[in-house]
């Protein structure tokens, strides 16, 4: 569904990705791991437009989408949920969901009524602005504005950033409800435990560049990963 | 333990106190290289008269203001405690009123009553020139009020709409105002085709050619945020001052112009003139105003509307959701040139001359402060600021008080802008989502705006 091959990312004369290449098939969770500076936000910036490549390909559903424009993406079936949630402050929960379907000309009041069932706190919140809301209930409206435009493709950055770990269970719970519903998920995450567990394959990302990668199952056991990521020492 | 000066109402008070103080001092007499200190005793120790009741020396003068200023907002306040207080203690009398105003406000939502409440106020714009007949105010109401309302509405959808500060948009007036003098074939430069056109057929060209700049000046410049943009417009609206103030051969330099001609048409058996009796301006400007209102209150519950808003509020989330920002930003930029550039045709056709020195940078400043003053964004504010400030403006043009100097016009209205950031900082008017912007930030608890950039800091330094 998603390729990325060979992907070089510079910002002036440092060069961030050292051409990356990885997969995302349809119907999967895949999830980007690595530590601070490793490359997954250039990664996911790269992928969402706003940082083009200076070389490499990206394919999505086999159209090359390489130099397309940050704001092209929504309406080509990729969604982005930006790091740090970035939700309209001032707009209604309601107004925010509005705003997630802003590239759609169709009626979108059922896709607003899932949005509810699968958030019902949003329900409640509806009326009240973006930024009184709690962290946890600002990702899930991120979540779920970003679903308002139908992707087909999620990309997800750091979902779990700042959150009580009761949240992030739940917030992973849905994402698997979203990935059953039919969208496939790219999600960025340091919280490598949580995000292995949901995901079906995992890419580790060092340095700019993909490590290794395998099945998240067997990434979840792997001395490498558990070392780094999960805070064990290696026997 | 808050000490006395911490007081807000005691800072507020202060700050208005030490402005007015400065008013006095700048307004004050000069001074001169045998008596340096003048300027400053003088400010302090002449004479001068209170609203004609009496003629005490300037200092007193001043403080009388100060206590007005400061006695007025005190009892508003007081007053408004009071009555809460009231209605709290369960008085009847009061808790009827509360009743009645809550439900007139209820009211005041309905679509039906707001129709029936613009269409009194435009049958009073209306009856105006019939009310107020005497000619040199008409004029005034049309220089000095309707062409800076059509300014401030056409601002107010960059600054207030899409939050672009924009503090060269007198260029665009002086674009408009001079392209409808080189249309008519009053400039150096020969008109288009040769043909010195009708006046009527400057409005397009001007709205057109105004419109283009603002498009050619936004493609490059509207990738820059907050005060680089305010700079870059900035020296925008200086270039094109320098530009007609210096271009003998295609502007008349500093002269400018005095030939352009009166609206006029001349259709088959139709034929109007718009002479030297203001009430025919009156109307066109009035009815373009109107047009405006309609035409930017229908776009703000646009669709373009709210992309701007969505913009405003954190471009990079408006661009993930598919808004292009570049493109809105534009149209806001053009749609704001458009209305100035159409605010210039109509200066220039009724003042029949135009001048570099009308299209300085505090003129900018000027139709900034009507859109602060009412309130950004909100349309109703912004004509209501408009209507109050440059009504203010054309009273003290008209039959200016022996205290009023014109030359201190500007300092008079920069004194009223920094008396508003004190205690209304939204506006007369805001509206809604501007009124809680800013009293978010203004209590700092904006936190996702605070973690916004956070977010955007860290997306940079990861690398």
């Amino acid at each position: 569904m998603l390729d990325v091959s060979s992907a070089v990312v510079r910002y002036g004369a440092i060069e961030a990705l050292h051409g990356i290449s990885f997969e995302v098939r349809q119907g999967e969770v895949v999830t980007l791991l690595g530590a601070n500076g490793a490359g997954k936000s250039t990664t996911l910036r790269m992928l969402s437009g706003l940082h083009a490549p200076t070389s490499g390909t990206i394919t999505f559903e086999g159209q090359d989408v390489t130099k397309v424009k940050a704001h092209m993406f929504s309406s080509m079936g990729i969604s982005h949920v930006p790091e740090g949630r970035r939700i309209f402050p001032q707009m209604t929960v309601q107004e925010n969901l509005e705003m997630g379907a802003f590239g759609r000309k169709d009626n979108y009041d059922d896709d607003m009524e899932k949005m509810f069932v699968l958030f019902p706190i949003l329900k409640e919140r509806r009326k009240q602005l973006g930024g009184n809301l709690s962290g946890g209930e600002q990702q899930m409206l991120a979540i779920s504005r970003a679903m308002m435009s139908h992707p087909r493709l999620l990309l997800l950055d750091e979902p779990s950033m700042g959150l009580a770990p009761m949240i992030i269970d739940q917030i992973f719970h849905i994402i698997g409800e979203i990935r059953d519903a039919g969208t496939t998920v790219l999600v960025v995450e340091q919280n490598a435990a949580q995000a292995l567990r949901l995901a079906d394959r995992g890419y580790v990302m060092e340095n700019g560049a993909i490590a290794f990668s395998d099945d998240a199952a067997k990434l979840l056991h792997d001395p490498r990963v558990r070392a780094v990521y999960l805070g064990e020492s290696v026997d | 333990m808050k000490t006395f000066f911490q007081n807000p109402r005691v800072q507020r008070s202060g700050r208005t106190a030490l402005i007015l103080l400065l008013i006095i001092v700048m307004t004050g007499p000069e001074g001169s290289g045998t008596q340096p200190t003048a300027g400053f005793t003088g400010s302090f120790g002449n004479h001068m008269s209170f609203f004609g009741l009496f003629y005490p020396q300037r200092w007193v003068v001043f403080l009388l203001l100060t206590l007005i200023v400061v006695g007025l907002t005190s009892l508003v306040k007081m007053a408004h405690r009071w009555w809460i207080e009231r209605q709290r203690a369960g008085n009847n009398a009061v808790a009827r009123v509360a009743k009645t105003l809550a439900a007139t406000k209820q009211r005041a939502r309905h679509r039906s009553t707001r129709l029936s409440l613009y269409a009194v106020a435009l049958a009073f714009a209306l009856y105006f020139p019939h009310l107020v007949t005497d000619q040199s105010w008409q004029t005034l109401v049309v220089q000095d009020v309707l062409v800076y309302l059509l300014l401030a509405l056409g601002l107010n959808v960059v600054t207030g709409f899409a939050g672009l500060l924009d503090l060269g948009y007198v260029a665009f007036y002086a674009i408009g105002a001079y392209t409808t003098a080189w249309v008519t074939g009053s400039l150096p430069t020969p008109p288009p085709f040769g043909v010195h056109w009708n006046t009527f057929v400057a409005i397009p060209v001007a709205i057109v050619f105004a419109m283009l700049c603002g498009v050619l000046l936004g493609i490059p410049t509207l990738r820059l945020r907050g005060d680089y943009l305010a700079i870059v417009t900035l020296g925008f609206g200086e270039i094109v001052y320098l530009f007609i103030n210096n271009s003998y051969g295609i502007t008349g330099g500093s002269t400018g112009t005095n030939q352009i001609p009166f609206l006029s048409f001349h259709l088959g058996p139709i034929k109007y003139l718009w002479g030297l009796i203001p009430e025919p301006y009156y109307y066109l400007t009035l009815a373009f105003v109107v047009i405006f209102l309609l035409a930017f209150s229908s776009l703000e519950h646009s669709r373009v509307g709210r992309s701007w808003v969505a913009i405003r509020e954190d471009e990079v989330a408006a661009e993930s959701l598919g808004i292009h920002p570049l493109k809105y930003k534009v149209m806001a930029f053009a749609i704001g040139a458009a209305s100035a550039g159409f605010a210039g045709v109509v200066t220039a056709s009724q003042t029949l001359f135009v001048t570099p020195p009308t299209f300085t940078i505090s003129f900018s400043i000027n139709i900034l402060v009507l859109v602060i003053f009412g309130g950004m964004g909100s349309i109703f504010g912004v004509v209501l600021g408009g209507l109050v400030v440059q009504g203010f403006v054309a009273y003290l043009t008209h039959s200016p008080p022996s205290i009023y100097n014109a030359a201190d016009l500007y300092m008079y209205l920069g004194a009223l802008l920094v008396v508003m950031m004190i205690y209304r900082p939204a506006g007369l008017f805001p509206s809604r989502r501007r009124r809680r912007e800013v009293s978010q930030v203004e209590a700092g608890t904006a936190p996702d705006t605070l973690q916004v950039e956070i977010g955007a800091h860290r997306v940079q330094e990861d690398v």
